[in-house]
């Protein structure tokens, strides 16, 4: 009844390369709350779920940067998280991950506009869990998605409204997101918070483009 | 693990997983939407040899609340009254494609059986056999006894063991697999076990027990332990007189009004548990079974989230298959 843990250190014959960096992905995370505050016309109903684990500390550096630029915004008091390992649809043919507490703030959901904050968009799977989970917790009046990285090869109809970064890669490659809060380990300067490829060392052409980064891709 | 049979085959790992996963799975019986789709298309039999109300209303409130069909069998009433063997049973059950199959027997060894004998392919719980074990009962109270560590301390409960804590379980040990199962797993888990009965009631060859053994109830509630778990007097296994009489058995093991007044005075910080379903007045006193220090009610609810904790991870996925990236 293990689970393999979140592999940390790259495999062999892989090469890793560092995407963002922290001051990168800080400058990011800026754009992304001016660019939810313009799409929401300020900060009224506005609730933040970070999906577990890593939307979690990613939703509250986005709320800490909402409270910065709207003081009427409170951050602690409209910043939650979801888990949505019971809603996975490969629960069957993996084994199951232990939950996180899902936490809503005390004002709930109903008819607020909520924000899913998550690190990687990849098959979308996860949002899709997400959104079944939401039904269980209440109904927002509407619900947008914002990601740090969107890696392509979308396996649903499912797209962001908020992205951090695109990031065109191939399905051989992985896309992980180091974070100070979710992965203490010590790190080098500049890269306590970092995003990192690892690559194959074949090179594979199956370089799946993006949405966005052919110039017409949906922006809030 | 595919099977939960004994307590003393899991692993602190594998222990402490299983109480995080429930206390997950506690948090949502307190959601207006009881229930969660992650065992959905699935089916639990609940396979009751032998008499229970609160283990199979849990066992199947679980499996409900996880979205998995619940088939509820229990001997009387069924061929087995017939004289149909487990083994026809159970396959007569698999063809019906379980996925789960929870058991009661009043054998020892009956759940074992049916997870090694290759008669199904199910998952097998052991919800209590004979005299050997009840892991989920010991689950439940462990998640209790976390609980009662993390109210009192203000830590949360996510990864918490029981290192340090005394837990004194009394009464009728001989027969009773609760205590068997309790013994492996708060040990397990870091407590420190102190079985308390009559000479009578003490098993023949328990050395290899990670517990102690004492005999005078009073001297042991003077250390001011953090939980007694008063066993159920289990009139319907004793075939001979294990003790004089009940008012004796009361004056002696029983966890009297003047005994919960001593804990009282003392300051202790102790909790009374019980398995149920109790023989109030026998082996535990009104005032103590009514006292804001009984956790009855708490292990109740706690079975429940326990219980979808084990159908959850027994369920979901083999280990043959690695996890994918987390995207």
């Amino acid at each position: 009844m293990s689970v393999p843990e979140h592999a940390e250190q790259s495999p062999r014959s892989m090469t890793s390369r560092v995407i963002l960096s922290t001051p990168d992905i800080d400058r990011a995370l800026s754009r992304i709350a001016h660019e939810i505050l313009e799409s929401n016309k300020g900060s009224r109903g506005l609730v933040l779920l970070g999906i577990a684990r890593r939307g979690y500390p990613l939703a509250q550096r986005l709320a800490a940067k909402l409270e910065q630029i709207d003081p009427d915004f409170h951050a602690q008091q409209s910043t939650g998280q979801l888990d949505i390992t019971m809603y996975r649809d490969d629960l069957r043919r993996h084994p199951a991950r232990t939950p996180q507490p899902t936490v809503i703030p005390d004002s709930g959901i109903d008819g607020r506009t909520l924000v899913l904050v998550d690190d990687v968009l990849f098959s979308g799977r996860t949002i899709r869990a997400a959104l079944d989970a939401l039904v269980d917790v209440g109904r927002p009046n509407a619900v947008r998605l914002a990601v740090l990285v969107d890696r392509g090869h979308r396996e649903l109809p499912i797209r962001a409204d908020h992205v951090g970064k695109n990031l065109p890669t191939s399905s051989h490659e992985k896309v992980r997101v180091l974070l100070r809060e979710s992965d203490p380990q010590p790190r080098a300067r500049g890269h306590e918070d970092c995003v990192i490829i690892d690559s194959p060392v074949v090179s594979d052409d199956d370089v799946a483009r993006a949405p966005g980064t052919a110039g017409k891709g949906p922006r809030a | 693990m595919k099977h939960l049979l004994t307590t003393n085959e899991l692993s602190y790992r594998e222990a402490v997983r299983i109480l995080d996963t429930a206390d997950q799975m506690a948090a949502v019986s307190s959601r207006s939407v009881k229930k969660l789709p992650a065992l959905r298309g699935r089916t639990v039999v609940n396979l009751f040899f032998e008499d229970s109300t609160r283990t199979r209303i849990s066992f199947e409130t679980a499996a409900k609340r996880l979205s998995a069909d619940v088939i509820n069998f229990s001997a009387k009433g069924s061929s087995v009254s017939k004289g149909e063997s487990l083994k026809d049973t159970a396959q007569t059950l698999m063809a019906m494609s379980a996925d789960a199959v929870v058991i009661r027997h009043a054998s020892s060894g009956a759940p074992q059986q049916l997870a090694d004998s290759g008669w199904i392919d199910a998952a097998v719980i052991n919800a209590g056999d004979g005299k050997h074990a009840h892991p989920t009962q010991a689950l439940l109270d462990a998640m209790t006894l976390r609980r009662v560590r993390s109210g009192a301390t203000g830590v949360a409960s996510t990864g918490m063991d029981l290192e340090g804590m005394h837990v004194v379980i009394v009464g009728d040990v001989l027969h009773s697999r609760v205590a068997r199962s309790n013994v492996w797993l708060l040990t397990t888990l870091g407590a420190r076990v102190t079985l308390v009965a009559p000479p009578t009631l003490v098993p023949v060859a328990m050395d290899d027990w990670p517990c102690e053994v004492g005999y005078d109830l009073d001297a042991v509630l003077a250390e001011a332990p953090d939980a007694v778990m008063m066993l159920r007097l289990q009139r319907e296994r004793m075939n001979a007189a294990f003790f004089p009489s009940e008012a004796e058995y009361t004056r002696g093991w029983g966890l009297t009004s003047q005994r919960v007044q001593r804990l009282e005075d003392m300051g202790a910080p102790t909790v009374f548990m019980h398995p149920g379903p109790m023989n109030r007045g026998l082996e535990i006193s009104s005032e103590a079974a009514d006292s804001p220090r009984s956790t009855v009610l708490e292990q109740v609810a706690n079975g429940v989230a326990v219980r979808m904790a084990v159908l959850f991870l027994l369920l979901s996925g083999d280990e043959s298959s690695p996890y994918p990236s987390e995207n």
